[in-house]
C-alpha cells in the first residue's frame, strides 16, 4: 500500500523481523490480557462453589444457556464479519471494508445487549455483585469482559468514522488488521468464558425448576 | 529539529522548541526520557531514604518515641511501596530509556510517545501514591497489603490511595515493557541478531516480559480489593465464605516475578561492566542469557514459598521448596561467569567496576539467607523476622541498587559527556559498602534471635539493643555516602572532565558515538557484524591470541558531524503527558470526588483522539532531503 509522505512512519520503514511495529504491539498486549483474564477466570473458579444460596438455590441456577448461546453466536458471527472487513481493507475496498466493519459493530453491540438484559435479569432476581461470592466473581468477570467488547465497538467506530472524515489515514490495512486481531481475541476470551462460567458451572447443579 | 518554525496542527502548534521547560514536558527523546526517568527515581530515592532512616531511629533504642506506632506502619509501608516500585523499577526504566536504543543501534524506540506517556503516567502515579501522606492516613498495611487487614473495615482510605496508585504505576510499566520488547524484536541495527545482543539488552527483554505477564495479575488484584472496599463484593471477605489467602497467591504470582524484575536490570548492568574493566568478553555469554531467560520462566513457578506459614500443607510446600532451591541455579550459574569473566583479566578498580563486585558479593550473600528461606521448617522459624528484612535488603540493596549505581558510574560519561570524579566516586562505593553491612548484616543475628520484622518498638532485656543500635548507625554511613556522590555530581556538572566518545575502552555500540549522543543517535545506522562489534573495529586479535588495536579503529568515525539535518525525528507532542494526566485523574476522582474522575475522562478520551490523529512528525519540520528517505529503503525500506 502505497503511502503519501505526509503519512509516512518512520517507525515502519525497516523493522528486523520485517513485522510492523503495531501489530507486535498488539500481539504482546494480547498475550498481557491473557493473564488479565486468565486471573479474573481463575478467581471466578476458586470462589463459585462457596457462594451463599440464592432463594434456596445454588446462585448458578440464574445461568440461562439456550439465550447466552445465542448471545456467543452473535459475537461469533461477528468475527466472520471482521475477517471480511480485513480482507477488504487488505485489497483496498474502501465501501466494503466500511460494511463490514459496521455489521461487526452492529453484532458486537448486540452481544452487549445481551449483557445488558441478562445483568438486569439478575439484579431482578435479587443477584448483585455485592450480593455473593457468586455475584462478585461473575458480574466482575463478564463485565470486563463487556468493557473489552464496549471499547473494541467504539475503536470500529472510530475507524468507521475516520474513513469517512480522513480517508487516507484508513489506506493502510494495518489499521483494521490490528483491530480486528483485538476483536477476535475479545471473542475467543468469551468462548472460554461461557465454557467455564456457563457450561461448567451449571453441570451437575440442581436447580428447582430446570 | 533543526527547523524552528512552528508546525500547525489541528488544535494546538506542534511543541518543537528544542530548549526550556516545554521542550522538557513535550520531549520525546528516549534520551531526556531517561533522564527524566532517573532525576525522578533519584528524588523518589531521597523520600524512601528518609522513612528508612526515621523508622531507623524510631528503632535505634528500646521504647524509644521518635514516631507514633500509626505513623511506624504507614512508614514501612510507603518505604516498601516506594523502593519498589517508584526506585528501583524505575531506575532500572531509566537505564533502558537511555541506553536500549544505543546499544542496539537505533534512532530512537519503536514507539517515541508512548515512552513519554509511561513516564508521565509513572510520574503522576508516584504523585498519586504519595499524596496520601497529606490526607493523614497514608497506606499501613505493608507492601503486600494481607488481607484481610487492606479490606474495608480494616483500614483507612490510605489503601485506596495505594491501589489506585499502583494501579497507574502499573499501566506505566506495561506501556514500558511493550515499547521495549517491540524495540528490541524490531529495531536492533542490521546485522545484530538476537544472539548479538548486548547482554544487557537481554535482561531487559526478559524483564519487559516478565512485567507485561505479572502485571495484570496484580491489576486484578488489586481491582478485586478495589471493589470489595468501594462497591461491597467479598473477594477476600472470609466471612463471606471467601479465603483471604487468595489475596497472597494473587499478590505473590505477581510479588515473586517482580523480585526478578528488580533485579535482572542489575545483572544486565553487571554483565556490561565486568567485561569492559577486565578488558576480556563476557565469560559464557550464552549461559548467562540462557540463564537470564530461565530465572524469568522459573520465577513463575516459586510464588508460593512467601505462603509457606499460611499451612498449604506438606506436598505443596515441598514443591514450592524444591522450585525454590532449584532457581538458585541459574542465578549460581551467572555468578560463576561473572567470576570467570574476572579470571585473569586485566582488571582496572574504577568505580563502575567496585559497584559491580560488591554487587557480586552483596546479591550472593542475599542469595544464600534466600536459599535457607526455601527450606520450609527454617522459614517457618525466620518468617516475618528481621532475618527477612536482611535477606531482602541484601538483596535489593546490596544487588539491584548497587547493580544500578555500577551503571551509573558507567554510563554517566555516555549521558553527560562528564566524567564524575573517581576518588569521590571511591569514597562513595566504600562508604556504602561498609554502610550496607553495618545497616543489614546485624539484622540476621536480631532476626535469628526472635525479633519480628514491623515492630515499631521493643522492650528493653530482649537483648536486641545493640545492633539495633549498630545498625542504625549504618544509616548514617549511607547518608554521607550519598552526600559525596552529590557533590561528585554537582561538581562533574561544571568541572568534569570531557568524556570524549569512549573514555572506558568499551565494547558496545553506544560507545561509538559522541557523548552525549545527538538527539538522532547515529549519523549513519551502522552495521554489526559480530558480538561486541565495537571492539573488533578497534582490536584485532594479536599472536598471543591477546587483543591488539588497530589503526583504523583508533581513528575517531568519521561521520558524527554535519550528518544530522536530513534525519527526520519524531516532532515532541502534548498528548502523552494529556493522556497521563487525563488517567490519573480518573484514578484520583475515585478517592476525592467522582467529577474529577469525569473531567479526567474527557480529557483522557480527548487526548487519545488527537494522539490518533497527529501524525508522528509535523510535515513543516520533514526537511528530508533524499537522503534521508533513501538510507532508509536501503535497510529494507518499506516492509511492513
Ligand atoms: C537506606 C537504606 C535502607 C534502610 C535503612 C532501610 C530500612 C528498612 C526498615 C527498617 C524496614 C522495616 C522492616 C520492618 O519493620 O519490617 C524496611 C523495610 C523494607 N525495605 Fe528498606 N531500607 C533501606 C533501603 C531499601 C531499599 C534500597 C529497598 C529496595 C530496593 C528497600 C526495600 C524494603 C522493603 C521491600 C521493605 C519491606 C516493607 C514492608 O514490610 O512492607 N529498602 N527497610
Ligand atoms: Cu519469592
Amino acid at each position: 500500500m502505497a503511502m503519501t509522505p505526509h503519512t509516512v512512519i518512520p517507525d515502519e520503514h525497516y523493522t528486523s523481523t520485517g513485522l510492523s511495529h503495531r501489530k507486535l504491539l498488539m500481539w504482546i498486549f494480547l498475550g498481557s490480557e491473557c493473564l488479565f483474564f486468565g486471573s479474573l477466570i481463575a478467581t471466578h473458579m476458586v470462589n463459585r462453589g462457596k457462594a451463599a444460596l440464592l432463594h434456596g438455590e445454588s446462585p448458578a441456577c440464574l445461568l440461562d444457556i439456550p439465550i447466552t448461546s445465542t448471545s456467543t453466536f452473535v459475537l461469533l458471527m461477528s468475527s466472520v464479519m471482521m475477517v471480511l472487513a480485513v480482507s477488504s481493507a487488505e485489497r483496498g475496498k474502501l465501501g466494503s471494508m466500511r460494511f463490514w466493519l459496521f455489521m461487526t459493530a452492529l453484532l458486537g453491540s448486540g452481544f452487549l445487549l445481551f449483557q445488558v438484559y441478562e445483568f438486569n435479569l439478575f439484579v431482578d432476581e435479587g443477584l448483585t455483585i455485592g450480593t455473593n461470592l457468586f455475584g462478585s466473581t461473575f458480574f466482575t468477570l463478564t463485565g470486563f469482559h463487556g468493557t473489552h467488547v464496549t471499547i473494541g465497538v467504539i475503536w470500529l467506530l472510530s475507524i468507521l468514522a475516520i474513513s469517512f472524515i480522513r480517508p487516507d489515514m484508513v489506506k493502510n490495512p494495518l489499521n483494521v488488521d490490528i483491530a480486528g486481531l483485538y476483536w477476535h481475541f475479545v471473542d475467543i476470551v468469551w468462548i472460554v468464558i461461557f465454557t467455564v462460567v456457563y457450561l461448567v458451572g451449571r453441570l451437575g447443579v440442581e436447580c428447582a425448576g430446570a | 529539529m533543526a527547523t524552528a518554525s512552528i508546525a500547525k496542527r489541528g488544535m494546538f502548534a506542534r511543541p518543537i522548541a528544542p530548549t526550556g521547560l516545554w521542550s522538557w514536558i513535550t520531549t520525546i527523546d528516549h534520551k531526556r526520557i531517561g533522564a527524566l526517568y532517573g532525576v525522578t527515581a533519584f528524588i523518589l530515592f531521597l523520600i524512601g531514604g528518609v522513612e528508612a532512616l526515621l523508622m531507623r531511629l524510631q528503632l535505634s533504642q528500646a521504647e524509644a518515641g521518635v514516631v507514633t506506632p500509626e505513623a511506624f506502619n504507614q512508614l514501612f509501608t510507603m518505604h516498601g511501596t516506594t523502593m519498589i516500585f517508584l526506585v528501583i523499577m524505575p531506575m532500572g526504566a531509566a537505564f533502558f530509556n537511555f541506553m536500549i536504543p544505543l546499544m542496539i543501534g537505533a534512532r530512537d524506540v519503536a514507539f517515541p510517545r508512548l515512552n513519554a506517556f509511561s513516564y508521565w503516567t509513572f510520574l503522576f502515579g508516584a504523585i498519586l501514591l504519595n499524596a496520601s501522606f497529606f490526607t493523614g492516613s497514608a497506606p499501613d498495611v505493608g507492601w503486600f497489603a494481607y488481607a484481610p487487614l487492606n479490606g474495608p473495615g480494616f483500614s483507612d482510605t490510605g489503601v485506596d490511595y495505594w491501589i489506585l496508585g499502583l494501579q497507574v504505576l502499573g499501566v506505566a510499566s506495561l506501556a514500558a515493557a511493550f515499547n521495549f520488547i517491540v524495540t528490541i524484536i524490531n529495531l536492533r541495527a542490521p546485522g545484530m541478531s538476537m544472539m548479538k545482543l548486548p547482554v544487557f539488552v537481554w535482561m531487559t527483554l526478559v524483564v519487559s516480559f516478565l512485567i507485561i505477564l505479572a502485571f495484570p495479575v496484580i491489576t486484578v488484584a488489586i481491582t478485586l480489593l478495589l471493589f470489595d472496599r468501594q462497591f461491597g463484593t467479598e473477594f477476600f471477605n472470609s466471612a463471606a465464605g471467601a479465603s483471604p489467602l487468595v489475596w497472597q497467591h494473587l499478590f505473590w504470582a505477581f510479588g515473586h516475578p517482580e523480585v526478578y524484575i528488580l533485579i535482572l536490570p542489575a545483572m544486565g548492568i553487571v554483565s556490561e561492566v565486568l567485561p569492559v574493566f577486565s578488558k576480556k568478553p563476557l565469560f559464557g555469554y550464552t549461559t548467562v542469557v540462557l540463564a537470564g531467560i530461565i530465572i524469568g520462566f522459573m520465577g513463575w513457578g516459586v510464588w508460593a514459598h512467601h505462603m509457606f506459614v499460611t499451612g498449604l500443607g506438606p506436598v505443596a510446600n515441598s514443591a514450592f521448596a524444591i522450585s525454590t532451591m532449584f532457581i538458585a541455579v541459574p542465578t549460581g550459574i551467572k555468578i560463576f561467569n561473572w567470576l570467570g569473566t574476572l579470571w585473569g583479566g586485566s582488571i582496572r578498580f574504577t568505580t563502575s567496576m567496585l559497584f559491580s563486585i560488591g554487587f557480586i558479593l552483596l546479591f550472593t550473600i542475599g542469595g544464600i539467607s534466600g536459599v535457607m528461606h526455601s527450606v520450609v521448617p527454617s522459614d517457618a522459624q525466620q518468617s516475618d523476622t528481621y532475618f527477612i528484612v536482611a535477606h531482602l535488603h541484601y538483596v535489593l540493596f546490596g544487588g539491584a541498587l548497587m547493580g544500578i549505581f555500577s551503571g551509573i558510574y558507567y554510563w554517566w560519561p555516555k549521558m553527560t559527556g562528564r566524567m564524575l570524579n573517581e576518588t569521590l566516586g571511591k569514597l562513595h562505593f566504600w562508604l556504602w559498602f561498609l554502610g550496607m553491612n553495618i545497616t543489614f548484616f546485624p539484622m540476621h543475628f536480631l532476626g535469628l534471635d526472635g525479633m519480628p520484622r514491623r515492630v515499631y518498638t521493643y522492650s528493653e532485656g530482649m537483648g536486641w539493643d545493640f545492633w539495633n543500635a549498630f545498625a542504625t548507625v549504618g544509616v548514617f554511613v549511607l547518608g554521607l555516602g550519598l552526600l559525596v556522590f552529590l557533590q561528585n555530581v554537582w561538581h562533574s556538572r561544571k568541572n568534569g572532565e570531557a568524556a570524549g566518545n569512549d573514555p572506558w575502552d568499551a565494547r558496545t555500540l553506544e560507545w561509538s558515538i559522541p557523548s552525549p549522543p545527538p538527539h538522532y543517535n547515529f549519523a549513519q545506522i551502522p552495521h554489526v557484524y559480530e558480538r561486541d562489534d565495537f571492539w573488533h573495529k578497534k582490536y584485532a586479535e594479536g599472536a598471543d591470541g591477546r587483543p591488539v588495536r588497530t589503526v583504523q579503529g583508533a581513528a575517531p568515525s568519521s561521520e558524527e558531524h554535519g550528518h544530522g539535518h536530513n534525519i527526520h525525528m519524531p516532532t515532541p507532542s502534548y498528548y502523552p503527558i494529556l493522556l497521563s494526566a487525563g488517567l490519573t485523574l480518573i484514578a484520583g476522582g475515585l478517592v476525592s470526588h467522582i467529577s474529577v474522575s469525569v473531567i479526567g475522562g474527557i480529557l483522557a478520551l480527548f487526548a487519545l483522539y488527537s494522539w490518533v490523529f497527529e501524525p508522528p512528525t509535523a510535515p513543516e519540520t520533514q526537511t528530508a532531503g533524499p537522503a534521508g528517505h533513501a538510507r532508509d529503503k536501503r535497510r529494507g525500506g518499506g516492509k511492513r
